[in-house]
């Protein structure tokens, strides 16, 4: 990385440490919800910016994290911080099941992304049937005071989460910025352009792939803890849906698969946007249903066709920090 | 004591025959070369060599140990190396970054691997390309890559698979300069097929001639070129 792009990460870190002091609670909402995106999708992005396996199912991993931990809290009074664990752990055992069955009976590419979509299916049909967390009812976590910070029970104002988001976007970007250097890092671009030649390189495939899931998976667990105590309700209809699937992969897609910042600028990019036209439409008084999803999908159109590598390779160029610090 | 030794081996698809018990060794610190029309089996008995098909019957010894049941990435980290007739580069990764890749079977510390992978690539003649992305070299260079791959991989052996087709005679007498100064400073054994007659003269001190699957002849140079049934095969048979 050169001088220009070390400016670049001091100047942004300052404002979104100092986002909390400057800006409303509109805005901090929508910038928790921006890292949020963005965390989830750094973790998607190793599996398939860096491996090459498409998940369409990890939603099932935000949702099992979260009911992990929610469930702890709610009936025993376990903090979210031991209950992390058992999502980690919840996280970690699903996506080895899943990239066990794919890698050891060679399902690959389409068929793995349907047996992702099978395996998060499966879990929301599950839990809407499973009492102990409130099946489709929904679990809810009690709000507590806002004003109080209890960073141990995950209880407190808006800026605490927003705070506590942002050190785990950050924590997740410096992970992937050092696996990406590693020889893991190497081992899974390899496999993702040309399995058959990254095994003659002496690359065992299933091992490193079966680490892409178990990282990827388990990374995305304390975006479901976080969701849990963020929002203080679950629901399996909303929190294992699809379109959370889809809604995590869109960033990594548009900021520029496989690279680092591809998934913040991506997640940025798709808020704002969304968040931009539903204010836009309202403003302009176009309440005609579906108008936003319309825009929403032109704009992506836009992205994908005039930037197929992502907005960040491109952005990235023109800042002059090069192709090195774009990975 | 040979450093590859292929025993009997063996390989039908669909009950087609490609490769009906070939036996040849190749000593250590040797250049070998396997020729033969196309359809003869070479690229079979190389996937059988590097592990990437499993033979229906006989056995491969490498250095002394049967290797012919384990993974292609087993017999690497043992010591093979091969390159692809169909190259198969990372096309999205840089010229280094595919070296890198090879060089880490014998190092995990990614900056010892780049170390290596940059004297590859100058042995290869292909330093100034490092910061290319793969897709955009030409075939020669491509081939240069698959070589520099698998050489950064650290083998033992060496298993060409075609590099020098499509190449200017030039290019052809280079990549044999390179060759001939690795086997000789490294006394890195190779095996090669190849159909440019050229760098096989200039290589190989023992050539072993494959025809519908079988061995039909092994020998040095001299003798495969007035060998019988290496015409017969090569240009029909003669006259009586």
């Amino acid at each position: 990385m050169n001088r220009r792009a070390v400016q670049w990460l001091g100047a942004l870190a300052a404002l979104l440490i100092a986002l909390p002091a400057l800006a409303g609670s509109y805005l901090l909402s929508l910038a928790t919800l921006i890292l949020f995106f963005a965390y989830t999708g750094q973790a998607w992005n190793v599996m398939m910016g860096f491996a090459g396996q498409l998940s369409l199912g990890h939603a099932l991993y935000v949702g099992v994290g979260a009911y992990a931990a929610a469930a702890l809290f709610v009936h025993f009074g376990i903090g979210p911080w031991a209950g992390l664990w058992l999502a980690l752990a919840l996280c970690a055992l699903l996506g080895a099941a899943i990239g066990f069955l794919a890698f050891r009976f060679g399902i690959s590419g389409v068929y793995f992304a349907l047996l992702t979509i099978a395996f998060a299916e499966f879990t929301r049909i599950g839990f809407e049937h499973f009492d102990w967390v409130g099946a489709s009812g929904g679990l809810f976590l009690k709000v507590a005071q806002r004003e109080h910070t209890d960073l141990v029970n995950l209880r407190g104002s808006p800026a605490m989460f927003y705070y506590v988001m942002l050190a785990l976007t950050a924590a997740a970007f410096g992970f992937c910025a050092w696996l990406a250097r590693s020889r893991a890092g190497y081992y899974w671009l390899a496999i993702r352009e040309n399995e058959e030649a990254a095994q003659a390189l002496g690359i065992h495939t299933f091992r490193y792939k079966m680490l892409a899931v178990l990282v990827s998976s388990a990374m995305t667990a304390p975006a479901g803890v976080f969701f849990a105590f963020y929002y203080n309700n679950l629901f399996p209809e909303q929190i294992f849906n699809i379109s959370r699937s889809i809604e995590i992969i869109l960033g990594p897609i548009i900021g520029g698969l496989g690279t680092l910042f591809g998934p913040i600028l991506g997640a940025a990019v798709l808020t704002v946007l969304a968040d931009g036209l539903t204010e836009l439409v309202a403003a302009v008084g176009w309440e005609v249903p579906g108008v936003k999803q319309v825009f929403y999908g032109v704009v992506l159109l836009g992205v994908v066709m005039f930037l197929p590598q992502g907005i960040w390779p491109a952005l990235a160029r023109r800042l002059g920090i090069g192709a090195s610090g774009g990975r | 004591m040979a450093l590859l030794e292929v025993r009997a081996i063996a390989k039908s698809f669909r009950g087609l025959k490609a490769v009906g018990g070939v036996s040849f060794a190749v000593a250590p610190g040797r250049i070998a070369a396997l020729i033969g029309p196309n359809g003869a089996g070479k690229t079979t008995c190389f996937n059988m060599i590097a592990g990437a098909l499993a033979p229906d019957a006989g056995e491969v010894r490498f250095a002394g140990a049967r290797i012919d049941r384990l993974r292609p990435d087993q017999i690497c980290a043992a010591g093979i190396g091969r390159t692809f007739q169909l190259v198969k580069p990372f096309a999205a990764l840089s010229v280094l970054d595919n070296v890198i890749v090879g060089a880490l079977n014998r190092t995990r510390r990614s900056a010892e691997a780049r170390a290596r992978a940059l004297e590859v690539l100058e042995q290869l003649g292909l330093a100034g390309r490092r910061d290319q992305p793969a897709a955009t070299l030409t075939l020669a260079d491509r081939k240069r890559l698959e070589v520099a791959r698998a050489l950064a991989t650290g083998p033992k052996l060496l298993l060409l698979d075609e590099v020098m087709a499509g190449l200017r005679p030039t290019e052809v007498d280079q990549l044999v300069a390179v060759f001939r100064r690795i086997n000789g400073e490294t006394g890195l054994t190779i095996l090669l097929i190849e159909h440019v007659m050229r760098a096989v003269m200039a290589l190989a001190r023992e050539i072993h001639v494959l025809h519908h699957g079988e061995l039909i002849a092994s020998g040095a140079p001299e003798e495969i070129v007035r060998h019988p049934a290496v015409l017969a095969c090569y240009l029909g048979a003669g006259p009586p």
